[in-house]
């Protein structure tokens, strides 16, 4: 079994750019582009060398890094900075694992969809979605899929401020 | 003389009885043949996800309950093993035993809910009141170590929040000789049944590769014939200790990934968890099980996914940590909500009343799926 070491020489090696860097970490994680993410998804599917069968989870993370300012009403608001995408895949066959994160700049959120490549990445984008606001492209179905489909605003995000009003009625937290 | 015909649009739930909880299912039906369904979640969104961010780690454990509320001891072990794996930390084996030895029984459980309302799914009632008879039992075990029968709060980031009280392995004893018998009563009476083989064999047939496709995972995933529990493939806590099979479909009945086989893997799995509890409970030693709790949890910056296997499936955890008291995220991975987005490829062209037992036969919880 191929460490993650050697899986993110393979990729580098055929993705150059696209694969930016491998993160140490308690589960250490490869940084690739967003532009890129399905090509990759793609490659580490049908590849010899990788197979990776099954995708585990998708997850969204509101990085926070931009400038916190404060609007006229007193709520803190995140400009700039990025948020994040982690993917996590498996093997089944022998049980190795390779994780993906992106990057997405806040102000436009856009990452090219996995969810025709693996399907069970669908209902996890959709739940990205829904709470951050990342937008997926080629997805097929990209609707809210926990709150209401009229909702307004991305309740994951870091600057979420709860609503006064949810159709023309007031509630109270 | 022909008749005109046209697709209609049939609303399933939200409260409707098979749906084992709230969840909507749009159906476009052609006469009784479903042509497309189309899941509607969110009618139990509780914003679990955000809770946790205002939250200090050792206080989402109770949260953790909530979210597959009939499998609560798994939710639980999966979060502390998460936050253990971020704080790098050993717990003692007294605490690993007796966490193995509840997830097991709460498997069991969960298991007999899931059998007893399939079988009142297809219109058998009675096997229901039997699995509830017997589920009662493990319920009122657990009340007696931690003072709750659903929702236990029973694990903590480190060890447990009790231990066990005195005579309480001698009661498990007495439970798993009073029901290996029950089990073939259980089998005499719906599984092996005429009209339940007719009702569920070679119905809502999940093919193995779209399974994988779709990240379904633990029975389900099982009975499509694929041999891969978390338990045994990437063994966490003491696992790797015990003798234990895992059961895959066959296709006894029918087609290997229809209805009944994932009704019979659990069955069998039932059987599995009172073999792991037998000799854990035997070789349980002695200790102090709130030893190795943190007075303080402050992980470092980093991310974490850890993941058991619970009742429905693999059940994940994906924390990020920035340094703080609190977590900055919290990521749920739900077997249900995986399990439940094939659902419109295996209801596909089946009779509306199939939907109903191929539902069942997922043995999803809206809990968990909605968080």
């Amino acid at each position: 079994m191929k460490t993650i070491n050697e899986f993110f020489e393979v990729l580098k090696n055929n993705f150059n750019d696209a694969v930016v860097e491998l993160k140490e970490d308690i589960d250490s994680y490869i940084v690739v582009k967003a532009d890129s993410i399905d090509k990759i998804a793609e490659f580490i599917k049908t590849n010899n060398d990788f197979k990776f069968d099954f995708c585990t989870c998708v997850s969204g993370v509101d990085d926070a890094n931009g400038t916190k300012n404060t609007d006229e009403n007193g709520n803190v608001v995140i400009n700039g900075g990025t948020m994040s995408v982690f993917y996590h895949f498996n093997r089944l066959v022998d049980d190795a694992k390779i994780i993906f994160r992106v990057y997405v700049e806040r102000e436009n959120p856009v990452v090219n969809s996995i969810a025709m490549i693996y399907r069970a990445a669908d209902w996890h984008e959709r739940e990205i979605f829904d709470l951050f606001g990342i937008n997926f492209t080629n997805h097929p179905d990209l609707r809210r899929i926990l709150m209401p489909y009229d909702w307004e605003g991305h309740p994951l995000r870091k600057d979420y401020k709860n609503p006064e009003f949810y159709q023309g009625i007031r509630v109270a937290y | 003389m022909s008749l005109k015909t046209e697709e209609l649009v049939l609303n399933m739930g939200p409260q409707h009885p098979s749906t084992h909880g709230v969840l909507r299912l749009e159906l476009l039906v052609d006469g009784e043949i479903v042509k497309n369904v189309i899941p509607h979640l969110g009618y139990l969104h509780r914003c679990f996800e955000k809770h946790t961010e205002a939250l200090q780690y050792f206080q989402i454990v109770p949260y953790t309950d909530r979210l597959d509320y009939l499998a609560s001891m798994g939710n639980n072990f999966g979060y502390v093993l998460t936050i253990e794996k971020l704080l790098k930390i050993e717990v003692p084996e007294r605490v690993e035993y007796i966490r193995v030895i509840t997830a097991e029984l709460q498997r069991i459980a969960s298991h007999l809910v899931a059998i007893g309302t399939f079988g009142i799914d297809v219109g058998a009632f009675t096997p229901f009141l039997f699995c509830f008879r017997d589920r009662e039992i493990i319920l009122n075990l657990f009340e007696e170590i931690t003072g709750a029968r659903f929702l236990y709060n029973f694990m903590a980031v480190g060890g447990l929040n009790y231990d066990l009280s005195n005579g309480w392995v001698d009661k498990v004893k007495d439970f798993i000789k009073y029901f290996r018998p029950k089990l073939k009563e259980l089998n005499d009476l719906l599984s092996f049944n005429k009209i339940f083989i007719e009702r569920t064999a070679s119905v809502g047939i999940l093919p193995a590769d779209m399974a994988i496709n779709y990240g379904v995972s633990g029975p389900m995933l099982r009975a499509s014939g694929v041999k891969y529990d978390i338990r045994k493939n990437d063994p966490y806590s003491i696992y790797n200790r015990f003798d234990f099979d895992i059961p895959v479909g066959q296709g006894l009945q029918g087609t290997v990934g229809d209805t009944w086989d994932r009704y019979w893997v659990r069955v069998l799995e039932i059987e599995e968890s009172l073999k792991i509890v037998e000799q854990a409970i035997e070789q349980i030693p002695e200790g102090d099980v709130k030893a190795a709790i943190p007075k303080k949890i402050k992980p470092p910056v980093g991310t974490a996914y850890g993941r058991v296997e619970n009742p429905r499936g693999e059940l994940g955890f994906f924390v990020v940590s920035d340094g703080g008291n609190n977590p900055f995220r919290v990521k749920v991975r739900p077997p249900s909500f995986c399990n439940l987005s094939v659902i419109n490829e295996i209801c596909k062209n089946n009779l509306v009343s199939d939907v109903v037992a191929i539902l069942g036969s997922t043995d999803i919880v809206l809990g968990e799926v909605d968080r």
